[in-house]
């Protein structure tokens, strides 16, 4: 057994090389693709030499590869576009349970654990059980099988806590006697999966960028653990990189809201209507039809399309790159600007769109595009709200006060693409809508687009 | 010793992994999302060396749930994150597709 251990240990500082190029070229989309393979091989190599450890049983490693590959080739194959965030979810959740699984089977073989294996042990099944079950809940309100609004109950905080404390106490209980504590060991699976529910249960839809991204930063670290269970440096290394990743993404969403993670994680946001900043400033409101939206366009030297998760809803990406063409075809100059947190998780928007065919470096971000909105002729918000709500520069007491916005309203002209005058997630109004340079277009936004489309070819 | 050393390995991954990340353009989150999700399967390496032939019943069970998991989260996330960039096109490379 000990000749082949020091050429696997080899194998997997290349892999581990490979990972971390694989992740350097992600640092453009001309590289990505190939960086995606890097690190894909690097994966392949792992696994391999991994199978060249003495006494493997190949039988149950083949049952699982099997199953695992078919579940994930046909899963990655049939998933629609805008269900990414479903499915990124879904995965991350399986990469918990795999820890747990990992660090549970380590255990029951080997139950004489010394002090600090028995903490990252409890670690790894700790941080995978809340992965599991935090993602299976984030992939139920995702896929909209369970309400994706805030669910809040008074005592909630109190019941997290307890929960909490609960797994810390068995843990340091687990720890000071493993080889006795294999029920303490079960008691803390089950506390991790209910803390897992109830600790991502009270987030509502439109944070939910923030939460998968803290998942995904979760199962890295689960991986983490397990790898130090195992006293296996890969596991440490990729671990600590999906780890690394997932806090920076929940940062920038963060950051993008204006909030802090606590603020995300516990108050319940949008599970009840604000009343703050609301009803007054109503106004006029203009609305337009397919023709009166036409003509402004028509006349446009310049037009940016603001996407929102209304977009995704309608699944509308299609037709909103063919209007773009048609545009670019009469000499408009289009771009597509994207806000941090638009749809449900980061860069869900940019995904959609290059799947309808949207050339990369029209993708604008919102830092990039807002020191020239003065320019812009006309900014078209399809299914967007509150990242365009220009309460989050002016009134003071509105809920999403000092977040970044897409500055539309300076642009010469608005078109808002909207189903009704229903607020957006924060339930706040948007005074954006009552802006004198602002017009309606009500309805669908695939329909309303379409109608559009149809006014150019008619012509 | 060992534990230091580990550690020591996770602290330098975790720096390398900011340096790394922060370079990311916000175009291609959804992607380093989910491939990143395939890279947190390495957890795949461990319960393959851990289903060992002479193993108890329950350890064969976990090993090989924990490899069914782990399989889907591999293949399927480095097959999702390709699917998703073989999308991002500049519109003068020619239709690939």
């Amino acid at each position: 057994m000990n000749t082949m251990t020091l050429p696997i240990n080899f194998a997997y500082v290349i892999s581990a090389g490979l990972f971390i190029f694989g992740l350097k070229m992600l640092s453009s989309p001309a590289t990505a693709r190939r960086g995606n393979m890097l690190s894909a091989l690097g994966m392949l190599l792992a696994i391999v030499v991994t199978l060249f450890n003495a006494g493997l049983d190949y039988k149950w490693i083949l049952v699982g590869v099997v199953i695992g590959t078919a579940i994930g080739l046909v899963a990655a194959y049939r998933v629609q576009m805008t269900s990414m965030p479903e499915m990124v979810a879904l995965f991350n959740g399986f990469g918990g349970i795999a820890s747990l699984l990992l660090a549970w089977g380590e255990y029951h073989q080997h139950p004489e654990l010394s002090v600090f294996i028995a903490l990252v042990t409890f670690l790894s099944a700790f941080i995978g059980g809340i992965t599991f079950s935090g993602s299976m809940v984030a992939f139920g309100k995702l896929a909209e099988i369970m309400p994706s609004k805030a669910i809040v109950f008074s005592g909630q905080h109190i019941v997290n806590g307890a929960i909490l404390l609960a797994a810390l106490v068995s843990g340091v209980i687990f720890g000071m006697n493993p080889s006795t504590s294999y029920a303490i060991f079960l008691v803390i699976i089950v506390v991790s999966l209910l803390f897992g529910v109830t600790s991502v249960i009270p987030i509502g839809g439109a944070d939910m960028p923030v939460v998968i991204s803290l998942l995904n930063s979760y199962s890295g670290l689960a991986a983490c653990a397990a790898g130090f269970v195992i006293n296996n440096t890969i596991l440490i290394v990729a671990g600590a990189l999906v780890g690394a990743s997932g806090i920076i993404l929940t940062n920038i969403m963060c950051k993008a809201m204006n909030r802090s993670l606590a603020n995300v994680l516990f108050s319940g946001f949008g599970a009840t209507t604000q009343a703050a900043g609301s009803g007054e400033q109503q106004g006029e409101i203009r609305p337009a039809t397919a023709e009166d939206v036409y003509y402004i366009l028509e006349a446009a030297d310049s037009v940016a399309f603001v996407p929102g998760y209304g977009l995704a809803v309608a699944q509308a990406q299609h037709v909103v790159q063919e209007l773009g063409e048609l545009l670019e075809q009469n000499g408009s100059e289009v771009s597509y600007a994207i806000h941090p947190v638009a749809g449900r998780m980061p860069g869900h928007m940019n995904v959609l769109l290059a799947e309808a065919n949207v050339s990369y470096d029209q993708l604008v971000e919102m830092d990039d595009i807002n020191p020239r909105m003065d320019t812009i002729d006309v900014c078209v918000v399809i299914g967007a709200n509150d990242v365009v709500n220009p309460a989050a520069l002016e009134d003071e007491s509105s809920p999403i006060y000092g977040m970044p916005i897409i500055e539309t309203f300076r642009a010469k002209t608005v078109i808002v693409l909207k189903r009704s005058m229903n607020p957006g997630f924060a339930g706040i109004q948007n005074a954006l809508f009552f802006n004198p340079n602002t017009r309606m277009y009500f309805g669908d936004a695939k329909a309303s687009i379409q109608a559009l489309v149809g006014e150019f070819k008619s012509d | 010793m060992e534990a230091v050393f580990l550690t020591f390995v996770f602290v330098l991954s975790i720096f390398l992994g900011f340096e790394l990340i922060s370079k990311v353009p916000s175009t291609l989150h959804t992607p380093l999302m989910s491939g990143s999700n395939a890279i947190s399967g390495i957890t795949m390496i461990g319960s393959l060396a851990s289903l060992k032939a002479d193993n108890l019943t329950v350890a064969v069970i976990l090993g090989t749930l924990a490899v069914t998991f782990a399989t889907i989260n591999v293949v399927g996330g480095y097959a999702v994150t390709n699917r998703m960039l073989e999308m991002f096109k500049k519109k003068d490379d020619g239709g690939a597709k």
